[in-house]
Formats: C-alpha cells, sequence, structure tokens
C-alpha cells in the first residue's frame, strides 16, 4: 500500500517545511524584460473555491503575518461573512453564498436530499494581474512587479494618492484611513493590497494564508504548473457534477492578460461579488491621449476662432 | 439571490478623492485655457487681455498643487510624484505638466507686471500658452484611464467636454477681469465654450448608454442640471444689454462650469457604489456602448 | 453525526476533503445545515436528540436484510453469547430494563449479566447507587470469567436469549417509517444513508462513523455512542484501517486530560478512584476492581507502578506502596452537583483552571450565583474572564439581583501562561502525544501550570516539614523533585513526561507498559503512557515527515498505547489471522515467524497464535483466545450487549431529550428513567406547552468555547462580531422575527438576545403531521471582551448523562419573540 495522496503534506505543513515546488522548466518567466538574468518562474495562487470550507484561516494568517490592523467589529448579517470586501484592512476575503440550489446539479443522489441547499466559500485576494492598471497608473511607481511577477505596493513610496484605487478593475485597493503609529495618529493615508507575502516568497517560503490553508483551497506556485493542476481539477469537479464550474482568470487572453492569482469557481463571478469581464483600462490609454490631443487642438481653434471673430476690442 | 452581485455590495472602490479634486478639475482647466488665451491675447496685440488671463491662470495653477496635496493621504510625499516620468500614468505626465506650465506661467506674469525683459516674457507666455492646451484636457484621459464605468465608458467625450469647459471659464475670467471693450475674445471663448461643452454632455449621454444614468441621477445629476440652468441664464444674460447683467452672466459661467465638473466628478462615486454599472457594462458592452476591450 | 467537524476540527477535516475527492461518500446528519453540510455529499436533517432511534433504525435494517459481516461478528463480537434468564428488555416493559429502582431512581444490572455466571462491573459502581456512576465508567474491566469464554454460547445465533436475537427484538421496531416519525427524517433518504453504510462496510471496504459533543451532550449521551458501536461491530469496522467510531475531542488536549484525569473518579490510564469506605486495602481495591481475565488483569502491576512513581521510596510492600496516601470520594464529586454544594453553602472554596463556568456550563447563570455564594474563588487563565469578573460584570449585577458590595466572594485572579510560552504535549483525538516547545517568555507574572502546581507543591511540603500528623504523610512523603531552570525556576516538562512514562529500579526508562510490575520494582505516572520516553528519548517530540516513512508514520509524535495508531488491530485479519482482503490488509499473523506482524504495532501479544485456547484459570491477557481480538475485554469480545459498566441500559433505546416538544413515539418512557435531574430554584424544568420551540446550541469556527481564547482577540472578533440566533424563514414569519433586527430566546431559566439570522439552512421537520422548529444558538459570547452577547448557556437546565455527568446542552425546548430582552425589571434573563 503507498502513500495515500496528502498524507505527506500533513505532517509537512503541520512541521511548517511543506516545500515550493519550483519546476526545471517554465513558460512564463516572471518579466525577463526588466529583470532579465534575475527573472524566475511567475508565481501565484490558484484558489481552488470547491474545496473551501470557509474557516478564515487564510484572513487570519494574513492579518498576522502582515500586522494588517482589525478594521472594525462590524455584523453584517450577510450569511457568515463579516469581512464583507477586500481593502486596505483585508488582503484575503472569504465570501459566504448560501443558495437554495442543489449542491450539485447532476442529482446524483448527492443533493442533499430534501435540502437543495448549497453554501459558496470563496476567498478572494488581489489577482497579481498580468497587466495590473493599479502599477500602470501609479504617478510614484510605488507600485511595481517583482521578480516573481507578483504586485506590490511599496509602502515607504505610497504617497496616498489614491489613483490606483479607481483603476483596479476588482476594488481590492483602498486607502487605510485608521490612524498611523508612525504618524502620531493621523490616518494612516496609503493604499494596502495583498504583497503576495513578497517577504516571504522572495526567500522561497509558502504566502501565510497557503500555509494557513487547511484543505489546499489556496495553492501557491508556478503559474503554469498552477494553471495545469487547475485544468485538471475543473475536468474532475465538472465530472462529479458541478455543472456551474469554471476557472476564473487562467486565461491569458483575457481583459487583464490572465490572474497571477486565479480561482475555480462554483457559479457566476458575480455571485462572488466579481467582475465578470474585468478590463485593464489603461489598454485604452493610447487612444485617450489621442483623443485629449484632439481636444487640446479644438480647445485651440476654438480660441483662435474667438480672436479672429468681430474686430471689436481687437486691439487699441 | 435578488441582489445584483453579492449582497449588493459594490464591485469596485469608490474613488477616495475628496472635493479638492472636483476643484482641481475645474482650475487646472481655467489656468491651461487662460495661459493659451493670454498667449492669443499676446499675439492678436490685445495686452490688456494678455496680462489679465496671465493673471487668471497664475492664480489658477498654483491654487492648483495646492488642492492636489491636500487631497493626498501623506502630502508630506508630495515629490515622489516626481520620482519618476511615467507616460503610462496621467497624473505622473499631469505633474510634470502642472510644474511646467506653473513656472512659465507665474514666471511671465511677475515679469509683464514688472515690465522687463518682453522677450523672454513673450517665449514665457507662449510656452505657458502651448502647455495650457494639454494641462486644461489631461484630467479627462486621467479619469478615463480607470475601471470606473462612468469614466472609462466616456472616455471619448470627456475631453472635448473639459477643453469646451475650460474654454468657458477662461473666457469669463477673462470677461470678469478685463475692460470690456478689451474682453471681445474672452467673451467668444466664453459663448462658445459654453455651448460646446453643454453640446459635448449631450453626445456623451447619449453615446455611454445606460452608465449615463450615473450622469443624471443622484447628486451627479443634481449638478448637471445645475450647470444646464446656469449655462442657459449665463447665454441669455451675456447676450443683454449692460455690463453689470453681463458680468453676472459671466460669474455662471463660471459656475456652471464647474458644476459640469463636480458632476462628472460625482458620477464615477455612483458608478462604483452601484455593482450594476460594472456588470451591465461588463454583461453586455455593445448595449452599454463599450468596444469590448477582452 | 453530531459533528460540525468542518468547523471545530478545520484542520482535521482536511482528511475528510480529501477522502471525498478520492471519491468517498460523506454523509452529515445534523439538525443544522452547517460549513461542515455545505462540504458533504449528502446532507440529512435530522431532529436533535433523536440520533438513537437514526442509529436503531441502522442496526434494525442490518438485521433485518441480513447485512451484519457474520464472521466477524461471531468470532468478535459477544453476539452469539446467551444472557441470563431474568433479563427482561424494553420491549417487554415499555421502555424499561429489567432491574429498574423507582426508590434509587437506578438499575440493579445483575440480571442483565451473562448467563451462567456473573460479570459483575467495577467496584464502584456496585457497592454504590451506580446511577451516580462514580465508578470509572468503563466495567469493562469488571467481569470474572473464569477463564476467557463465557459459559454459555450459541455459535447459530438461534437461541432467543442470545445477544443477536436479543439485539433483533430491541430494535425491531426501529422501522424506516419508525425514524421518519422520531427524526423527522424522510424513510426514502435514511433507506439510502443505511444502505450506503452498508455497501460500504465488507471484506474489501470500511466506513467510519465521526461523532463529538452533538451526540455526548445529551442525557442518554453515551446510549448514542455505544448504537454506533454496534453498528460498527456488526458491519465489521472496528480494528480496520478505515473503520472505526470517531470521537473528535475538544481543548487541545482533552483526551490527555482524561489519560492523566481531571476527573474525580478515576487515576491516571483509567484505574478508578478509590472509594472511602469500599476500599481499605490495595489487594481489596484490586480484587473488586479487576477481571481476572482481559489486560485489566494486570490492573495491581499498573497501580503499584503508579504509587511507586507517586511516593518512590515510601512506597513498599509493608506499607501497601501507600495506597493508603491516595484521595478517596464518597460519593458523585462531578462539577454540577458541586456546583448545588455551592448555592447551599456546603461548598465554600472554588479554583477555576483553564474553565470559564459562568459562559461555558449549562445553565451558566447558575454557576454565576453559585459562584458568588463562596467564601473564595481562585481564577487562572490567560485574560479577566467572566468566570473572575462575575462579581462586578455580569447580567445579575446588571439587573441589580446581586450587588458586588454584597457579594462576600473573595476572587483571585492569577494570569495563567499559554500553551506558545511553555513546554508540553497535548494528547489529540488521535490518542497522539505532539510535544509543543516554548516559543517565547511568559509576560509578566503569567506563569505555567507546571510552575504553579510544583511550587505551590513545595511550599506546602515547607509548611509541613516539621508536621508529625498523619493527616500530612501523604503530602510530605510526595516525591516531588524537578529540576527548575530559568529565572523563574520552570520546571522541567520533559521530566514530567519521563516520569509519567516510568523507570526501572536501575533508573532506565521503561519502554513499554508489558514491563511493569506489581512488587514494586517499576514506577509508571500513567501505564498507558508507558513508552513514551523508551530509550530516554522525548518520542512525541518526533517529527519525522510522513514522506519519509510508511504510509501509517509510526515515527510522527507518539500515540498511546505502545505508539499503536489502530486500537484492537487484530481484528484487521479474519479469526485464523489471515488479512480480510489485500485492500484492507493491517495486521497479519505470519506463520513462519510465529509472530503477528503488518503495517502497526499488533494490538495482541505479538506470538500469541490465532488458534490458541486459554487453559482453564489463564490470567489476565493469558486468559483471552487467539480469536479475540478486543483484549481490553474479559472476553476479549466487542460488546454488542454490555452486561456491565453502563448505568442506564444494556442496549441503546430512544428516549426524548429531558426537554421535548413532542412525547415519545416509542416507549411510555419520556426520557431516560435514570438521567441525573436538579430540579430546584435557578433550574427549573420547562413545561412544553410554553415552550414550543427546539433550541440547540454549537460552535463557529471563529471563536473557541466561553470566548476566553476569541473574544479577547481582534483578528477572531472582527470575523464573528456579534451573538445571533439562526431561524427558518418559515418560524421567522410564524414569529415575526426580521433578518437582522433582535430577537429573545426564552426559557424558564433565562432570556437570551441576539441578532436574527433568517436562513434556509434552517428549516421546520415534519414529523407525522406536528411540525416542529429549531433554533440554532452559538454558545460563544458572555459579557465581557471586545464582542458582548448574552451567553446560551443561561437558557439551559443543568440535566445529565448517568454515566459520565454530561449536561444535556444540545437540545432543550424554548420560546422566541421579537426584540432585545427586558433589561430594568427583575433580574435579566429571567421571568418571561
Ligand atoms: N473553532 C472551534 N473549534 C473547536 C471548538 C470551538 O469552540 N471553536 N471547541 C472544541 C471543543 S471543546 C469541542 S468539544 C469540539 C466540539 O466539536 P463539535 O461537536 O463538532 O461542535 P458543536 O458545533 O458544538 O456540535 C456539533 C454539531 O452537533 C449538532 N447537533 C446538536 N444536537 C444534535 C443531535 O441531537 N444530533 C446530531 N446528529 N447533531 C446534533 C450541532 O448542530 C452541531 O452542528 O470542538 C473543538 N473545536
Ligand atoms: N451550550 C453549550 N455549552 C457547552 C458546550 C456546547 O456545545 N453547548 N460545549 C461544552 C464543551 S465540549 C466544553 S469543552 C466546554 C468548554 O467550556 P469552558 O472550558 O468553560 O470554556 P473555555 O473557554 O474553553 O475555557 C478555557 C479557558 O482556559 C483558558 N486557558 C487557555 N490556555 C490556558 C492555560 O494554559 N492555562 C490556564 N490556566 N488557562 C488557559 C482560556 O483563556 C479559557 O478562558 O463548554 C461546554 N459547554
Ligand atoms: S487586482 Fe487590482 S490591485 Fe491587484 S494587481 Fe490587479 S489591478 Fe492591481
Ligand atoms: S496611492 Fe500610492 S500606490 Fe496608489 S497610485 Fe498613488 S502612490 Fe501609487
Ligand atoms: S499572500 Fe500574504 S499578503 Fe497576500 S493574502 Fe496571502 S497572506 Fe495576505
Ligand atoms: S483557509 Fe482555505 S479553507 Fe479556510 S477559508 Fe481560507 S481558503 Fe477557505
Ligand atoms: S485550532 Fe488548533 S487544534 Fe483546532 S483545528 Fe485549528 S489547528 Fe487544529
Ligand atoms: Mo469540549
Amino acid at each position: 500500500m503507498q502513500h495515500p495522496p496528502g498524507s505527506p503534506r500533513a505532517c509537512e505543513r503541520a512541521a511548517g517545511t511543506r516545500p515550493v515546488s519550483t519546476p526545471a522548466r517554465t513558460e512564463t518567466e516572471a518579466w525577463p524584460q526588466s529583470y532579465g538574468a534575475e527573472a524566475q518562474p511567475r508565481m501565484g495562487f490558484f484558489t481552488d473555491t470547491s474545496v473551501c470550507i470557509g474557516c478564515k484561516a487564510c484572513e487570519v494568517a494574513c492579518k498576522e503575518w502582515n500586522l494588517v490592523p482589525e478594521d472594525g467589529l462590524v455584523w453584517s448579517g450577510e450569511s457568515f461573512d463579516n469581512t464583507s470586501a477586500l481593502g486596505a484592512n483585508s488582503w484575503r476575503h472569504v465570501a459566504f453564498v448560501e443558495q437554495t440550489t442543489p449542491l450539485r446539479v447532476d442529482g446524483d443522489g448527492a443533493d442533499g436530499g430534501d435540502d437543495p441547499l448549497r453554501w459558496l466559500m470563496s476567498s478572494d485576494v488581489c489577482k497579481h494581474c498580468t497587466e495590473s492598471a493599479c502599477l500602470n497608473v501609479c504617478p510614484t511607481g510605488a507600485i511595481f512587479r517583482t521578480e516573481l511577477g507578483t504586485v506590490v505596493v511599496q509602502e515607504d513610496v505610497c504617497n496616498g494618492c489614491g489613483y490606483c484605487v479607481p483603476a483596479c478593475p476588482f476594488g481590492v485597493l483602498d486607502r487605510r484611513e485608521l490612524p498611523a503609529p508612525d504618524r502620531g495618529g493621523r490616518p494612516d493615508g496609503r493604499v494596502w493590497k495583498c504583497t503576495l507575502c513578497y517577504d516571504r516568497t522572495r526567500d522561497g517560503m509558502t504566502p501565510a494564508c497557503a500555509q494557513a490553508c487547511p484543505t489546499e483551497s489556496i495553492q501557491y506556485g508556478p503559474l503554469d504548473e498552477l494553471r495545469g493542476r487547475a485544468a485538471e481539477r475543473l475536468d474532475k469537479v465538472v465530472a462529479d457534477g458541478f455543472a456551474g464550474a469554471r476557472l476564473y482568470g487562467d486565461d491569458p487572453n483575457d481583459g487583464v492578460g490572465g490572474f497571477g492569482a486565479f480561482f475555480l469557481l462554483l457559479d457566476e463571478p458575480e455571485t462572488y461579488g466579481l467582475p465578470p469581464a474585468p478590463r485593464d483600462s489603461t489598454r485604452h490609454l493610447g487612444g485617450m491621449w489621442r483623443g485629449a490631443a484632439a481636444a487640446g487642438a479644438a480647445l485651440l481653434a476654438g480660441l483662435g476662432a474667438a480672436f479672429l471673430m468681430g474686430r471689436d476690442g481687437g486691439g487699441a | 439571490m435578488t441582489d445584483p452581485a453579492y449582497y449588493g455590495r459594490p464591485i469596485l472602490k469608490p474613488p477616495v478623492w475628496k472635493r479638492e479634486i472636483g476643484w482641481y478639475l475645474f482650475t487646472g482647466g481655467l489656468a491651461g485655457a487662460s495661459a493659451t488665451m493670454s498667449a492669443l491675447a499676446r499675439a492678436s496685440g490685445n495686452p490688456v487681455l494678455a496680462r489679465r488671463a496671465g493673471l487668471v491662470a497664475t492664480a489658477a495653477v498654483n491654487a492648483s498643487p495646492a488642492l492636489l496635496v491636500k487631497d493626498l493621504g501623506r502630502p508630506e510625499r508630495f515629490l515622489n510624484m516626481m520620482r519618476v516620468v511615467k507616460p503610462s500614468s496621467p497624473m505622473n505626465m499631469g505633474s510634470w505638466l502642472l510644474l511646467g506650465s506653473g513656472a512659465s506661467t507665474t514666471a511671465a506674469s511677475l515679469l509683464d507686471l514688472a515690465g522687463v525683459a518682453p522677450r523672454l516674457r513673450t517665449a514665457l507666455e507662449s510656452v505657458a500658452g502651448f502647455a495650457g492646451l494639454p494641462l486644461s484636457v489631461y484630467t479627462a484621459a486621467l479619469l478615463a484611464d480607470t475601471a470606473n464605468p462612468a469614466w472609462h465608458e466616456s472616455r471619448r467625450e470627456l475631453p472635448f467636454l473639459f477643453a469646451a469647459g475650460a474654454a468657458a471659464s477662461a473666457g469669463a475670467a477673462g470677461v470678469l477681469t478685463t475692460p470690456s471693450e478689451h474682453a471681445g475674445p474672452a467673451r467668444r471663448a466664453m459663448l462658445l465654450g459654453t455651448a460646446g461643452s453643454q453640446v459635448a454632455a449631450r453626445v456623451m449621454e447619449r453615446r455611454v448608454g445606460r452608465v449615463a444614468e450615473a450622469y443624471t441621477t443622484g447628486e451627479a445629476g443634481r449638478y448637471r442640471r445645475a450647470a444646464q440652468v446656469l449655462d442657459g441664464l449665463s447665454f441669455a444674460l451675456s447676450l443683454a444689454p449692460g455690463r453689470r447683467l453681463r458680468r453676472l452672466g459671466a460669474a455662471l459661467v463660471l459656475a456652471g462650469s464647474a458644476a459640469t465638473r463636480f458632476s462628472v466628478f460625482k458620477a464615477g462615486f455612483q458608478a462604483a457604489e452601484d455593482p450594476r454599472y460594472v456588470l451591465e457594462t461588463q454583461r453586455n458592452p455593445r448595449q452599454a456602448g463599450v468596444g469590448t476591450a477582452g | 453525526m453530531g459533528s460540525n467537524m468542518a468547523e471545530a476540527h478545520p484542520v482535521g477535516f482536511q482528511w475528510v476533503m480529501e477522502a471525498r475527492e478520492r471519491g468517498a461518500d460523506v454523509i452529515h446528519v445534523d439538525p443544522r445545515f452547517s460549513r461542515t453540510s455545505a462540504m458533504a455529499t449528502n446532507f440529512v436533517r435530522t431532529r436533535a436528540g433523536t440520533d438513537v432511534a437514526f442509529l436503531g433504525g441502522i442496526i434494525h435494517h442490518i438485521l433485518e436484510h441480513g447485512r451484519d459481516f457474520r464472521e466477524y461478528v461471531l468470532h468478535y463480537t459477544n453476539a452469539p453469547v446467551i444472557i441470563d434468564e431474568g433479563y427482561q428488555d424494553t420491549e417487554d416493559l415499555d421502555g424499561l430494563f429489567s432491574g429498574w429502582n423507582r426508590d434509587k431512581g437506578s438499575y440493579d444490572t445483575s440480571t442483565w449479566r451473562y448467563a451462567g455466571m456473573d460479570v459483575h462491573a467495577s467496584a464502584g459502581q456496585r457497592e454504590l447507587g451506580a446511577n451516580q456512576g462514580e465508578g470509572a465508567g468503563h466495567g469493562a474491566h469488571g467481569g470474572g470469567l473464569s477463564h476467557g469464554e463465557p459459559p454459555e454460547l450459541d455459535p447459530t445465533l438461534e437461541h432467543p436469549r442470545c445477544v443477536y436475537q436479543i439485539l433483533k427484538r430491541h430494535y425491531a421496531r426501529y422501522t424506516p417509517e419508525v425514524v421518519e416519525e422520531v427524526c423527522g427524517v424522510p424513510r426514502e433518504q435514511f433507506v439510502e444513508v443505511a444502505e450506503a453504510l452498508c455497501r460500504n462496510s465488507s471484506r474489501e471496504r470500511t466506513s467510519s462513523i465521526v461523532y463529538s459533543v452533538g451526540w455526548t451532550q445529551h442525557t442518554i449521551g453515551v446510549q448514542y455512542i455505544r448504537a454506533a458501536a454496534i453498528i460498527q461491530l456488526l458491519l465489521g469496522n472496528i480494528g480496520r484501517p478505515g473503520g472505526g467510531v470517531m470521537a473528535l475531542r475538544g481543548h487541545a488536549s482533552i483526551q490527555g486530560s482524561t489519560d492523566i484525569p481531571t476527573l474525580y473518579n478515576i487515576l491516571p490510564g483509567y484505574i478508578p478512584m478509590p472509594h472511602a469506605h469500599a476500599h481499605d486495602n490495595l489487594r481489596e481495591f484490586i480484587e473488586l476492581n479487576t477481571s481476572p481475565s482481559g489486560f485489566w488483569g494486570n490492573m495491581n502491576a499498573y497501580t503499584v507502578s503508579l504509587l511507586k512513581a507517586w511516593w518512590g521510596s515510601h512506597a513498599t510492600a509493608e506499607n501497601d506502596f501507600c495506597f493508603g496516601h491516595l484521595p478517596r470520594i464518597t460519593g458523585d464529586h462531578s462539577i454540577y452537583p458541586a456546583v448545588m454544594g455551592m448555592l447551599d453553602g456546603s461548598v465554600k472554596g472554588f479554583i477555576v483552571v483553564g474553565q470559564n463556568p459562568a459562559v461555558g456550563s449549562a445553565n451558566s447563570g447558575l454557576h454565576r450565583r453559585a459562584m458568588a455564594n463562596l467564601d473564595w474563588l481562585v481564577v487562572r487563565d490567560l485574560v479577566e474572564t467572566e468566570s473572575a469578573a462575575f462579581w462586578y460584570d455580569s447580567p445579575e449585577v446588571e439587573s441589580g439581583e446581586l450587588d458586588p458590595a454584597s457579594i462576600r466572594t473573595e476572587v483571585f485572579f492569577l494570569p495563567a501562561a499559554a500553551h506558545t510560552e511553555k513546554d508540553g504535549s497535548f494528547t489529540n483525538t488521535q490518542r497522539l502525544l505532539q510535544w509543543h516547545h516554548k516559543a517565547i517568555e511568559p509576560k509578566g507574572d503569567c506563569r505555567s501550570e507546571l510552575w504553579f502546581y510544583y511550587h505551590l507543591g513545595r511550599l506546602i511540603r515547607e509548611k509541613l516539614a516539621g508536621s508529625q500528623e498523619e493527616r500530612d504523610r501523604p503530602v510530605k512523603e510526595l516525591s516531588w523533585h524537578y529540576p527548575t531552570s530559568g529565572e523563574i525556576a520552570e520546571p522541567s516538562a520533559e521530566a514530567v513526561l519521563r516520569e509519567i512514562n516510568g523507570w526501572n529500579q536501575d533508573d532506565e526508562a521503561l519502554s513499554s507498559y508489558l514491563e511493569l510490575k506489581d512488587d514494586g520494582s517499576t514506577a509508571c505516572g500513567c501505564w498507558i503512557y508507558c513508552g513514551c520516553f523508551a530509550d530516554e528519548t522525548n518520542q512525541p517530540a518526533r517529527r519525522r515527515p510522513a514522506s519519509e516513512q510508511s504510509w501509517v508514520a509510526p515515527e510522527w509524535a507518539w500515540a498511546w498505547p505502545a505508539n499503536r495508531r489502530i486500537l484492537y488491530n487484530r481484528a484487521s485479519a479474519d479469526p485464523q489471522g489471515r488479512p480480510w482482503s489485500e485492500r484492507k490488509k493491517y495486521i497479519w499473523w505470519d506463520e513462519e515467524a510465529g509472530k503477528w506482524t503488518g503495517e502497526d504495532v499488533p494490538d495482541f501479544q505479538p506470538d500469541k497464535r490465532p488458534d490458541y485456547r486459554p487453559p482453564d484459570h489463564a490470567k489476565a491477557q493469558d486468559a483471552i483466545a487467539g480469536n479475540h481480538p478486543f483484549i481490553m475485554q474479559p472476553d476479549g469480545r466487542g460488546w454488542l450487549f454490555a452486561p456491565a459498566g453502563i448505568v442506564d441500559g444494556p442496549l441503546p433505546t430512544h428516549y426524548e431529550p429531558d426537554e421535548s416538544p413532542i412525547r415519545n413515539p416509542l416507549y411510555g418512557r419520556e426520557s431516560n428513567p435514570a438521567r441525573q435531574c436538579f430540579r430546584r430554584r435557578f433550574n427549573e424544568h420547562n413545561e412544553p406547552a410554553e415552550f414550543p420551540y427546539v433550541v440547540t446550541t454549537y460552535r463557529l469556527t471563529e471563536h473557541h468555547t466561553a470566548g476566553g481564547m476569541s473574544r479577547f482577540v481582534p483578528y477572531l472578533s472582527e470575523l464573528q462580531p456579534a451573538m445571533f440566533c439562526e431561524v427558518s424563514p418559515e418560524l421567522a414569519e410564524e414569529r415575526g422575527l426580521v433578518h437582522g433586527g433582535w430577537a429573545t430566546v426564552v426559557t424558564a431559566r433565562a432570556q437570551v438576545e441576539a441578532r436574527v439570522v433568517v436562513t434556509e439552512r434552517m428549516a421546520p421537520m415534519a414529523m407525522n403531521g406536528r411540525v416542529v422548529h429549531q433554533i440554532g444558538l452559538p454558545y460563544h459570547w458572555g459579557s465581557r471582551g471586545l464582542t458582548k452577547g448574552d451567553a446560551a448557556n443561561d437558557l439551559l437546565e443543568v440535566v445529565l448523562d448517568p454515566n459520565v455527568h454530561i449536561q444535556e446542552s444540545k437540545v432543550a425546548t424554548c420560546n422566541i419573540r421579537p426584540g432585545r430582552r427586558a433589561r430594568a425589571n427583575g433580574p435579566p434573563g429571567r421571568g418571561r
């Protein structure tokens, strides 16, 4: 009898020594254009919501490791979700969706008898977009692309201009208004988001949330490897009768060039509060500059006309 | 589930910007167009208007950074804007633009007041005049370059709306500050601009589809209607005989173009707070008048 | 069943998810649709407090359709054993077994014994009102079989008084129809579950049943688990990989705290606590508590070694190894009777360590009032809990019923160090001892338990040093020498572990309980833990990854007994010692080597041949035949029918909870006749008419029990920041409750307010015409911490299971109305 899959995982996780596999060869290198020789395999997350048990260990582990402040004891009444959204003070957010849809749509016995109930749980996080609007619009260069292909805000550079906030197509970033110790209690004023635990991943460690996740709903690893795993996983989940199952953000040709942190969902993205077809709006910047140029020209023309028309008060 | 999206919660984050940014949209346009008007006045041999417009531009262009800095989460880090030159960031470009046009405009006015170095002054005026054009419209790109449906979907029309508004406000400022015998061009700029901004707004509302609601309802809608009334009135007044009424008309134009900027500013908040805007623009881009971008 | 594993044991639940992904059916039977139900392949909604009917139905299904694992049942269980002719079943006595003594409110169990002999219960139970259950509650180690075989057996299972036939009769009426009527589970759905279980239990396959406190916290809690054991024995699912009845235990080391007990009626290793009148000397004590056959036949060796560990050189054969030094019990000293004593003024002092009864114990209001009636109270905790602050911060003080000025209890709060601040071991659900190392020094005055008790003992001994009093000898003669280190003189936890493991005369660590002697030559603090320090190494500290060892992972920590991962694993082979199947191969007899071998440490004498038959008057394990795996039992058989050791019946029988909105559809008897009640002021009983609804209480992943470890922690409090109640849309409609608003839950004991959660995860149950609404309440809240709320426990009556004195906190009746509870007038949480 050989190892039941996963039992090494248990012990190694328990011992905190679970290794992060790094493949020999990889298609997706992380931004060789900027990192050249130092470019490494692009690392990311595959969040498989079909095995999420909604324990929120990811939320707590994230806050513990990254010293993210507690942000209010607000009871939402929205199922078991009292975190409500990603933001400056919640870098992981577990969504809870109660549905009166059978657990499995193929009704093969596994439909919970008289209770056609389904309770979806999904841990959301910054998508670490291939084309990240937040990074593109940041005027200070506070947001940068790491050698692992992740997107990180440098807290010592961000001046809180807030431009990245409306730029993010997922509403991930937000400004922290809580008092900051280093500013004598004045609002912190900077934006914060998931760093993909840069201070851990840089040293080959697993991010805190993935490390804490008991069911491996959060999987960290080289992006191609994750995409491969996700495709197989989807086949199985669909075969198991979860008709609505789909991958979200795995496609390099989508509106943001694919997510560095993508998902397996059991229902429409919007059900979980995710945009159905997110787009990196900065793709149109060229057009916008041209539009602005045209408008500038029109302005010049208009003003010019104002001077040419009529002779009155022309001059002395 | 009856709620749209997730318990009706926003999919996007509403902007964190405060009123200062709304005002900046106004002062930036005012400064830019005034600088250009000043340069043109100089060229068309209207030194009186040139000086007045130059001073308006100087005032506005110097007010702008103040407004921006005040809105920053960490004002002490304002200079970080100048850490990099980043064409992919309209705000970064804007910062450089503001620096350039601020410096040239202010210097030109000072020289004009001191009445020295006329050649250098004229040169600076023309620099400021050119910088004024992008300065008065780049904020449109700045807003449009976000995921916010109201701003992004109107990316084609916003620059023209802002350009027209800039002309109108600059013209109005000219009318208010300049003896009427020298203010002819300003008055015409004002009228053209006012008309233009109303036209641009209408076109925009038609072309952005359902997103138009974000502009026509709520606080944005109220600003929008205020702008219509103000522009309308001012139009009438400025044609009316009598300096007083005309000056009043000009004042209303200033208010009107400010109101237009605020309706755009507020529309962004409304479009983010209600997830329907995102869902509609993304579920059926065509009907929402949006080119699919993947 | 009766477990919310995904929420309460999330880390362990990863294996259930793993199994589900590998094709296993995961069936969750629960009154509520919880996060666990969401993960299950099949959810069955049941009425709280009716599982015995459900499980009885499964037993009926197995016997009715001959689905039992016959060969296993014949040889490994007591199915063929013939029972005393005096035995009468609940079928004959309308819900009572023979031997009921109405005046004592308890059973005389003598008619439940095996025919032709007397399987006597442990002395504790035999001599004193058994319903008080002071005995260690595992009378299995009573039972004087002259040799391992019961006198009268019928291998054909035909004899009307053989266990198999008795079982058949007893469960004859537990049909799918009755299950539907009692539990509210549609019969088709029930049959589906029963079939799934049978289908998946055979030579090739095994099923396991997981339970937790959804089963134990009932007035017939022990019988719930017995019923599961019967099913698993009938299906051959015990002692085999993938089988078993899995108890998911609570606090990190709650298993450890029963092995090395914090219970009043047992000594380490489940040796019963001697009784004041019954046990004058060691010999008597041993005789009355051991059976000559089975491993308990060595209890003298275990007991003597324990005495040697405690009193060292003072313990000699001459002085009975200081047996006289052991404390004695005189009755039921369990916590609830003790609290009643506080109310009555007979108990004057109370030391609360690692507990928060003012929130966590059933009828917490009664506990607060009891604590207000003490001379002194000591609380050792991480934070100032409700139990430490009750005298100035509690609903009673808020309402004016209690006045801080007039409470005369002197309260001492002693800050404790948390597990991260000290070395030590946790014994988990799987009997695995896992070592944890100190990560940081305790802050300020915080001290570990070890530090506290060691230095307390040291100081007391210093004070008594000069005393000549006889009564002080037990303390003076204790061997109380533990190395300490650091500026706070922290005692060495490893030294304690080594003492628990035990040593021989030459002070060498023992390696197995088989080495224990009754002549005083060995010392051992807990016989079942013997070997945890073998080879002078801390075995629980082992952390070898499974990838570097066999799939059983024997080198990950250490499991008691003898690092055995599956108990009774001899049952994984057939009577001849061959694996039941290749797929389920685990332990088997190796003829060449002449010993048992396999993946795990055999739970059997290594060289006992499968065909071994005990000679007459063989003793202890030698009295057990080679084809009987259940070596702790006097007859080596798994007990379908319990002839001894259980005080409220040899077979599980459905009784309604102490408080139930409906009458018992099965018998004239409403509730467990032997249950332990305390009818008195502050502990009133609900009249059904006024309280039409069922309330059940449970846990949330985000909080921990009475909240001391979660309500004071921001990162946890923000995840569940308000006490709430879960109700079905139908009940909300009926009572005008609004989602997000407030509701007040009312019982005869108290009123408790909570935010309203209207959810389809709760649903009314229809049982023959009658609709039963169930209300769900998490029990984590109290008046202190970052998130405050009423304590669900204020609502509950103290009423206990007679075997183990566990409160019925999983089901009661109540009423509910919209709005917040009354504050101003009258004691809050009281009146209606
Ligand atoms: N996060 C977290 N984990 C914990 C704890 C905690 O407080 N928080 N506590 C620890 C402790 S001390 C313990 S003991 C364990 C307890 O672990 P569990 O027993 O799993 O916890 P509970 O949620 O109290 O109860 C389990 C389930 O029993 C159901 N139930 C109630 N009555 C009945 C019934 O009559 N029949 C059936 N079939 N089900 C019923 C409840 O609806 C609930 O879903 O958890 C441990 N783990
Ligand atoms: N209604 C209802 N009531 C229940 C239950 C239920 O399901 N429903 N469940 C029951 C169960 S299973 C249990 S286990 C009980 C639990 O109820 P309690 O044991 O009364 O409550 P806890 O919060 O677990 O108390 C443990 C305390 O120990 C403290 N502590 C932690 N570590 C240490 C330490 O190292 N030393 C010391 N001195 N203190 C420490 C914690 O801060 C905490 O305050 O509740 C029971 N009550
Ligand atoms: S999700 Fe938003 S914040 Fe994260 S990388 Fe993409 S754009 Fe930036
Ligand atoms: S808020 Fe900070 S991170 Fe965001 S765009 Fe401005 S400077 Fe960059
Ligand atoms: S990767 Fe790190 S920062 Fe990002 S969510 Fe996980 S724990 Fe938080
Ligand atoms: S830790 Fe894993 S299982 Fe738990 S909520 Fe987060 S993603 Fe889900
Ligand atoms: S709290 Fe500790 S014991 Fe409980 S599930 Fe999590 S890891 Fe396991
Ligand atoms: Mo527990």
